[in-house]
């Protein structure tokens, strides 16, 4: 996943609704761990679109 | 590694957390209060809006200090622009304040302090430690530093990204539909009344609603939520946030002085709140108003409970998730049937056309509520909308 962090306001909203709790707010970096499975749901809500998908 | 040893490890500084400290360490415990952020209270993820009446019930005096401002009604604005205004003395408990959270946040960790509670500030959690399949305490990160803190039981006060409970095992997923993806902006240099919330919607906000949340005289929280299943474009809610701002002849010279964002559940809280060893509170139970997103009372409630039952438990030094049961038990009898009704007729708001929400506004303000509530607004509903309250009309 690519974070811009000109645009994350760390609000946390990708975390709580992330169905595989693969991400970590970590006071001011989002860290992805292994059981991310690229669902994407954090890049469709995230408020101000700070997640893009990586290529695969 | 530095390793502590306490009764109660409470993972976030936020009402709830606070909450469960104050009382832990009022029944005697020894309780460490954890937070991972670098200020109790900010940065701000809340629109602050808050009823009266329950601060009563949590023993907490209403003080100057963290009330920025006092409503004397609400507005509900639907997409024609109909409006039906909720004048103070028919609102009664729905009506209230705006707080400074930033202040209020900490007026109730101060009060964990004073209770004994010991606060550790950039501490977060990282994950759970067990011990024979036990849960034995968390790992924590502190001020960069790895730590573990040991303790009889944990309580879960993370807020909205709720992790702790899913580290322990407990399910805390949520539907697209059960979410709403917020941002909101403190608006200066708009023509609002200060003295009224106003909550607009309809299609402006998909699934969810657009609030003013007066700060002052030209001043305001102007937010957003839009249900995450109904997101199309990417930064949705920042995207009909603006359009609505664009085009409200009160909002369009305003400007911003902040910007926040935030997740909020909306189902009727979490199946299991406890396990052996681990209680959860507040938004990380996900135990919010399903139709409003209004958690902060819910959280203080639930971390009240949670503290007197750790008190209880220490007793017989027995944290099962049997001995915890009295806690499922107080916030459910409190909370659970509005809870599950607010959820159900969320679902039904969030499905109804523009025309129809129109008509709801217009009955609203003919027909005669007493004091108006969700519930009494429910009832005017099943009155003449049968339809939109079919399937839960019981709870009415």
């Amino acid at each position: 996943m690519i974070v811009s962090y000109d645009k994350c306001l760390h609000c946390g909203c990708c975390v709580g609704s992330c169905p595989k709790n693969a991400i970590y707010l970590n006071d001011y970096v989002l860290e992805f761990n292994k059981d991310c499975n690229k669902c994407g749901r954090c890049v469709k809500l995230c408020p101000v679109a700070a997640l893009t998908m990586e290529r695969a | 590694m530095k390793k502590f040893n306490c009764d109660i490890v409470v993972v976030g500084g936020g009402p709830g957390g606070s909450m469960a400290s104050k009382y832990a360490a009022l029944g005697g415990l020894d309780v460490i209060m954890i937070e991972k952020k670098a200020e109790i209270g900010a940065p701000l993820r809340c629109a602050e809006g808050v009823s009266k009446k329950w601060l009563a019930e949590i023993d907490v005096k209403p003080d100057p200090k963290w009330i920025c401002a006092d409503m004397a009604g609400a507005t509900i604005r639907s997409p024609s622009g109909y409006t039906f205004q909720l004048d103070e003395s028919k609102a009664g408990a729905e009506v209230g304040y705006v707080l400074e959270r930033h202040l209020f946040d900490k007026a109730l960790a101060e009060q964990a302090a004073a209770a004994g509670a010991k606060i550790m500030m950039r501490t977060g959690c990282t994950g759970v430690i067990r011990k024979d399949g036990k849960l034995v305490g968390i790992k924590a990160r502190c001020m960069g530093d790895e730590i573990e803190i040991y303790a009889k039981c944990i309580v879960a006060a993370d807020g909205f990204e709720s992790q702790v409970a899913r580290w322990a095992g407990i399910d805390t997923k949520l539907e697209a539909k059960d979410i709403d993806t917020c941002i909101q902006y403190r608006m200066t240099n708009i023509d609002i009344d200060p003295k009224y919330c106003e909550f607009v919607i309809g299609s402006e906000a998909p699934g969810g609603y657009i609030w003013i949340f007066p700060k002052g005289e030209r001043i305001a929280n102007v937010g957003i939520g839009v249900q995450v299943a109904k997101c199309k474009h990417g930064a949705d809610p920042k995207y009909y946030l603006d359009k609505f701002i664009e085009k409200d002849e009160r909002l369009k010279k305003g400007q911003i002085l902040e910007i926040v964002g935030g997740g909020v559940s909306t189902c009727p809280g979490l199946d299991d709140s406890t396990a052996d060893n681990l209680v959860i509170v507040g938004d990380a139970a996900r135990i919010i108003d399903p139709i409003t997103g209004g958690g902060i009372a819910h959280a203080c409630r639930t971390g009240m409970y949670a503290g007197k039952v750790l008190t209880e438990c220490a007793k017989k030094n027995d944290f099962s998730k049997n001995a915890l049961k009295p806690y499922e038990k107080m916030w459910r009898d409190r909370m659970e049937d509005k809870l599950y009704r607010n959820w159900m007729a969320k679902e039904r708001f969030a499905s109804l056309s523009d025309d129809i929400l129109d008509d709801l506004v217009k009955m609203m303000g003919d027909a005669n509520i007493g004091e108006v509530n969700v519930h009494n607004l429910l009832k005017a509903v099943k009155e003449k909308y049968p339809q939109v309250v079919e399937g839960f009309e019981d709870l009415i």
